[in-house]
């Protein structure tokens, strides 16, 4: 048989487990269909319900607009999957290419896509994180349980980590008349996103609406009443807050743990993949019939200098999860790269907040439209000498201009498009708090001699 | 009825919330927000102001009789 019957006959006839059932997956289903996959499709997820969407959970479900279970996909067609849902995969066989669910079922595939996105990270201290009052956001029913406690009317609220979703639920707080205070170990909120510049920004509109702002101070103990429910919290500088609500707002664990022992290339930063979404093995090897989209990606851009990046954005999901999909029924020489320039948004404190690029590439900022204290501006980052980034407060409608300056490599600081830029345009270092490991890797150690037997094992007692 | 909107094209121009008040309203200067499941009743607005998004960035539901994914027995 050719290989290109080889494929037609996958195409009509093959089997297609997607593990992950949220954005990436339930996209990359519809993209299957689309391409005319015929096959048999399974789609593995361990939350119970259809895929949902998680950017409204800190925004219109918080303000109490949209009910939590309010959030389902639209779907573009019937997928006509078989769904397991309610339950986790567990492990994955590259050798005979089956996933293990955690009850004990398999599920054989010719292909599969890894989906499985990133959960919250918890309170590091499991008793103080039980107590009542005590949340993240991550699912729909977190969001449904804090929904219902700022319905309630706290005295305060607290939120440890001044991230995009902390500051956006600070937000949500004032704008629900809470009072809010916000604990943040770095020198500004969204600077370990967007740099120091820019966190100065945020730390105006955070203390303009009212929030009381607690930089460069850690939280260490979480104190509850003898019913369990959460009261004080204790900060590293020895003072204390009381407070009725505290969220959790310290970023995300990446799913991969069950793949421990799968021989890809997972851990801490994600699972590495080519621009075609194929995983990586630990080795580094290329896999055929293993992919990967959406939160739980490390993939190489061209751009940055094909270094690993993984992100926690919406559209980046949506857009390797159609890559994925197209490549998984497609020839060689008819795969699509996903190199699509990076873009995220947020909506925080009545300003529309968003970027192009990867910020954190960037070893200078530079204001180059509009005004810092109207909150109404863009700035735009730069990597030596060339442009890598630009973010924008209220002022969207210039990104595609920076985009076609990212992918042009142009020259940075970038001549100003517009009258309006400010008179003192000077780049300033961009200053993140601790220099970021894009390229970080999963520790590895190197075994054999031969080549026929040397090899890389994952050494994961170094995480 | 499910809604989308991808966020990341939306220019904000405002058309849809002009259209379908109820499902689509602006939050700030240039910041949309809307109801991910508006109410069936909306629909025929719903779907005008999807059709008039200049950079069609919403997505509305396509499946009238929708196949509910069936939960996992418990094992
Ligand atoms: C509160 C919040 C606000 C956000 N706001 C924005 C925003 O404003 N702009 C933006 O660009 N992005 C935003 N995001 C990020 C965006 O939601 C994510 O990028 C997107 O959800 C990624 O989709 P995904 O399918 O890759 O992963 P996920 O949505 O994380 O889905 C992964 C799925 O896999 C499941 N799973 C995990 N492990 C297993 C396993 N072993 N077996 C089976 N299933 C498993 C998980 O339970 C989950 O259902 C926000 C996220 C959150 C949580
Ligand atoms: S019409 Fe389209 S671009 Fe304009 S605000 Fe609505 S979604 Fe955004």
């Amino acid at each position: 048989m050719s290989s290109a019957d080889t494929l037609q006959a996958f195409k009509r006839d093959g089997r297609i487990a997607i593990v992950g059932a949220s954005l990436a997956g339930l996209r990359a289903a519809e993209a299957l269909r689309a391409e005319g996959f015929t096959g048999s499709l399974t789609m593995i997820g361990d939350e119970v319900g259809e895929p949902y969407d998680r950017p409204p959970l800190s925004k219109q479900v918080l303000t109490g607009w949209v009910p939590a279970g309010g959030t389902t996909l639209p779907r573009r067609r019937d997928i006509d999957a078989e769904w397991l849902l309610g339950v986790p995969a567990d492990g994955l066989d590259l050798a005979t290419n089956h996933v293990h669910l955690a009850d004990g079922r398999e599920v054989p595939f010719d292909r599969v896509l890894i989906s499985t996105g990133v959960r919250a990270r918890p309170w590091f201290v499991e008793s103080e994180a039980d107590l009542d009052g005590v949340f993240v956001v991550r699912t729909r029913e977190h969001a449904d349980g804090l929904q219902r406690a700022l319905a309630a009317g706290p005295s305060r609220v607290l939120v440890i980590g001044a991230g995009f979703t902390g500051s956006e639920i600070a937000s949500i707080c004032r704008e629900r008349d809470i009072p809010v205070t916000v604990a943040e170990l770095a020198p500004a909120p969204l600077v370990g996103a967007l740099g120091a510049m820019i966190g100065e920004v945020a730390s105006d509109m955070q203390r303009a609406h009212g929030v009381d702002l607690r930089c460069g101070v850690k939280v260490t103990h979480l104190e509850g009443d003898a019913q369990g429910h959460f009261r004080r919290a204790h900060f590293s500088d020895g003072s204390t807050i009381d407070a009725d609500v505290a969220v959790v707002a310290l970023g995300g664990i990446r799913n991969t743990d069950w793949l421990r022992d799968s021989g890809l290339a997972a851990g801490v930063w994600g699972i590495a993949c080519d621009t075609g979404c194929r995983a990586l093995t630990l080795d580094g090897l290329i896999t055929d019939d293993i992919f990967v989209a959406g939160d739980v990606a490390r993939c190489p851009n061209p751009i940055y200098e094909y270094r690993l990046i993984s992100l926690e954005h919406w559209a980046n999901a949506v857009e390797q999860a159609e890559v994925a999909a197209h490549n998984m029924v497609s020839a060689q020489a008819d795969r699509w790269p996903h190199l699509t320039i990076p873009t995220f948004w947020s909506i925080q404190f009545g300003v529309n907040i968003k970027s192009v690029g990867v910020p954190t590439f960037a070893d200078e900022v530079v204001v180059t439209q509009g005004s810092v204290p109207d909150h109404r501006f863009v700035a735009a980052y730069g990597y030596q000498g060339r442009v890598t980034a630009a973010v924008s407060f209220n002022n969207a409608k210039w990104l595609d201009h920076y985009r076609q300056l990212i992918e042009t490599a142009a020259p940075f600081p970038p001549p100003c498009p517009t009258p309006d830029g400010p008179a003192d345009a000077k780049p300033v270092p961009v200053d993140f708090p601790s220099p970021q490991l894009l390229a970080q890797g999963a520790t590895v150690v190197v075994t054999g001699h031969d080549p026929s037997e040397r090899r890389v094992t994952a050494a994961w007692q170094h995480r | 009825m499910k809604v989308v909107v991808d966020l990341s094209r939306c220019q904000g121009y405002a058309q849809c919330a002009f259209l379908a008040p109820d499902a689509f309203r602006m939050h700030g200067e240039e910041a949309l927000m809307y109801n991910p499941t508006p109410d069936d009743a909306q629909r025929e607005q719903v779907l005008r102001a999807a059709a008039a998004c200049p950079l069609q960035a919403i997505l509305v539901d396509q499946l009238e009789e929708r196949d509910a994914p069936v939960q996992a027995p418990p094992s």
